[in-house]
């Protein structure tokens, strides 16, 4: 009956938005027609405007879809000033596409939908107040979540059609190159932002620092950009970093890594030139130093890791031991001055990282991959989206994209106080069940059972025992008790988009 | 038995649940402050009232802070704080336990 009634609601959806269902999480090889940008043609001259009030009187317009990226995190300078003018200039009917939301820009955004300047968004995430504010149905269209490889399909698909992309950097010349290297607020690799640089229709570069033409490496370039506004200041360099580089002490947590690096380290795939894709959790940093050791006693090398970069992931570069660090993104200030220093950290957008539609990604050539999860049920999907309070409070980042690696692994406490991690049913279904294959959590280890290969490998670790994934349900359970079923009503607050631009779900207003 | 003073138990850290009891005209009244109690608030007042129930308290006012305790933390939170609220923590009532 309850189900029923859910895939009605869900069938509502998919027609109400033209929607197709997620079936699988291959993606075939169908082929796909990319949109171009317009382009107001000009030899280069007067591209620096004087402020940034002038520049949203020339680019912004009602209804219009406006973009940012999120590359400087928690130290954002940008998106608040812009915004701000845009509300001052009484502009209505806007959507929002930024490549993320940071905690920083929360308020405003909440006071812009309140004065109907934005009316839609899409986005990677969102945390904190805009996420409670969502939830309780702030906005009037469902914010629509799509995966950093998802919104590189989206963008050159025209789904999302960029109007005016305002993209802050820390340097930049009179023409428009610049990249996220040097200058005071440097945050590293800009791969989220080349795709709003070669897709949107006007292109405004906002600086701190302009230097001498011409200004290399450009990772933006001046065929790009239609102008240049200086401000005093992009970003707050102590707040880009997360404090990411810490490694944890928290024995859960180090027991949950170690496993983790027995769980790659007796698998098919640890072996030379093999490949892997870490996040910027305190778990996932300390694999990557268990890692380094168990490289080391074996003398083996990676020869790419993949994503969002952390300093243990550019000290392994250094040493030599992982060849090339293909970055789309900093998560902390070592990771984003190894980018100026190490040849082969690779600057990659967004769309060569993930975009499934594609000539070949780098996710497709990912042999491991080590994510978290809010909850994971027992199909093995996970959701990185909602809390234990149904509100949003996640952000998709790579999870799907990176999700299809050979192995994929999840890394989680069973338990995070009273919360279960392992559930019957996740609130939100994020990535399918189908691309999990390891859950690793501090109790032991439940394998997805079609990876019987996997079973058979993993099966004789010492002091790393194999549960069915309903075992370790039933374990959280005990522990923690029987949650009552949260409360929602029918009004879709959100859609959750899978990386290839179909529904996998749909996000509820709470009730409270 | 009897509250004979306010008296406390427990801690605001992660997992722990702070229990502060204090006299109550008629009834056992519970002010429940929690991140999960749209999931766990039934059963954590459940728990608090089944432990004031074995030690005879019929009359409380009862202020929970909880950081996401389990019900073995909540119970022997709830007990310590009655047995100081009605100074009997010297003799404890061990059939309880």
């Amino acid at each position: 009956m309850e189900n029923k009634k859910k895939q009605t609601n869900f069938d509502e959806v998919l027609s109400e938005y033209q929607y197709e269902p997620f079936r699988s999480t291959k993606i075939g090889n169908p082929i796909v027609q990319r949109v171009a940008p317009r382009v107001h043609v000009t030899t280069g001259e007067n591209k620096i405007v004087k402020s940034l009030k002038e520049v949203v009187k020339k680019t912004v317009h009602d209804g219009m879809t406006i973009s940012f990226h999120h590359h400087f995190r928690n130290g954002d300078f940008v998106f608040n000033q812009v915004m701000r003018i845009i509300l001052d200039e009484e502009i209505k009917g806007l959507t929002l596409a930024p490549s993320s939301l940071t905690g920083v820009m929360n308020e405003l955004v909440i006071e812009a939908i309140k004065a109907g300047t934005i009316t839609n968004i899409t986005s990677s995430g969102m945390r904190g107040s805009l996420g409670d504010f969502i939830s309780h149905g702030g906005l009037k269209k469902p914010v629509i979540f799509r995966s950093h490889g998802n919104r590189a399909r989206a963008i050159e698909h025209g789904d999302i059609k960029i109007d005016v992309a305002f993209l802050g950097v820390p340097n930049s010349d009179e023409l428009g190159n610049a990249n996220g290297m040097h200058g005071e607020a440097v945050f590293g690799s800009l791969g989220y932002a080349l795709m709003d640089a070669q897709y949107a229709d006007k292109v405004v570069l906002i600086t701190d620092n302009i230097v001498d033409y011409p200004n290399t490496p450009a990772s933006i370039k001046q065929t790009q950009v239609d102008y240049i506004v200086k401000v005093d200041r992009v970003g707050d360099p102590n707040k880009i970093g997360s404090d990411a580089t810490r490694f944890t002490k928290d024995p859960k947590e180090l027991k949950i890594a170690k496993t983790v690096n027995d769980v790659i380290v007796n698998s098919k795939y640890f072996k030379n030139d093999f490949s892997f894709q870490t996040g910027s959790g305190g778990a996932a940093l300390a694999v990557t130093r268990y890692l380094r050791q168990a490289m080391i006693d074996n003398q083996i090398k990676a020869s790419f890791a993949l994503g969002g970069i952390t300093k243990p992931t550019t000290d392994l570069l250094k040493e030599g031991l992982i060849k090339k660090v293909m970055d789309v993104q900093d998560f902390d200030k070592g990771a984003a001055e190894a980018m100026q220093s190490e040849e082969n950290q690779q600057e990659i957008d967004a769309s060569w990282y993930a975009d499934p539609d594609n000539k070949g990604a780098m996710v497709d050539q990912l042999d491991v991959a080590i994510l978290s999860a809010l909850e994971i049920d027992t199909n093995f999907n996970v959701n990185v989206m909602s809390g234990s309070d149904g509100v949003i409070r996640g952000a998709i980042g790579g999870h799907q994209d990176a999700g299809t690696a050979k192995m994929t692994i999840i890394s989680a406490p069973l338990v995070r106080g009273r919360i279960a991690t392992v559930v019957p049913k996740v609130t939100t279904v994020v990535t399918p069940g189908e691309s999990i294959d390891v859950l690793v959590t501090e109790y032991g280890v439940a394998i997805n059972p079609k990876r019987q290969d996997l079973i058979e490998q993993l099966s004789n670790i010492p002091n790393v025992p194999i549960y069915t994934i309903e075992q370790l349900q039933e374990l959280a359970e005990q522990k923690v008790g029987t949650p009552e079923p949260l409360e929602f009503t029918d009004r879709n607050v959100a859609l959750v988009e899978y990386r290839d631009g179909t529904l996998i779900d749909t996000i509820k207003e709470i009730k409270d | 038995m009897e509250i004979k003073s306010t008296a406390m138990a427990g801690t605001l850290e992660s997992s722990d649940i702070q229990i502060t009891i204090s006299s109550n005209k008629s009834g056992i009244q519970i002010d429940l402050n929690s991140d999960v109690a749209k999931i766990f608030g039934k059963q954590i007042k459940k728990v608090i009232i089944e432990s004031l129930n074995a030690l005879e308290i019929k009359n409380a006012k009862v202020k929970a802070v909880d950081q996401g305790a389990l019900d073995c933390v909540i119970r022997a939170r709830t007990l310590a704080a009655a047995q100081r609220a009605t100074h009997t923590a010297e003799e404890p009532e061990w059939e309880v336990f």
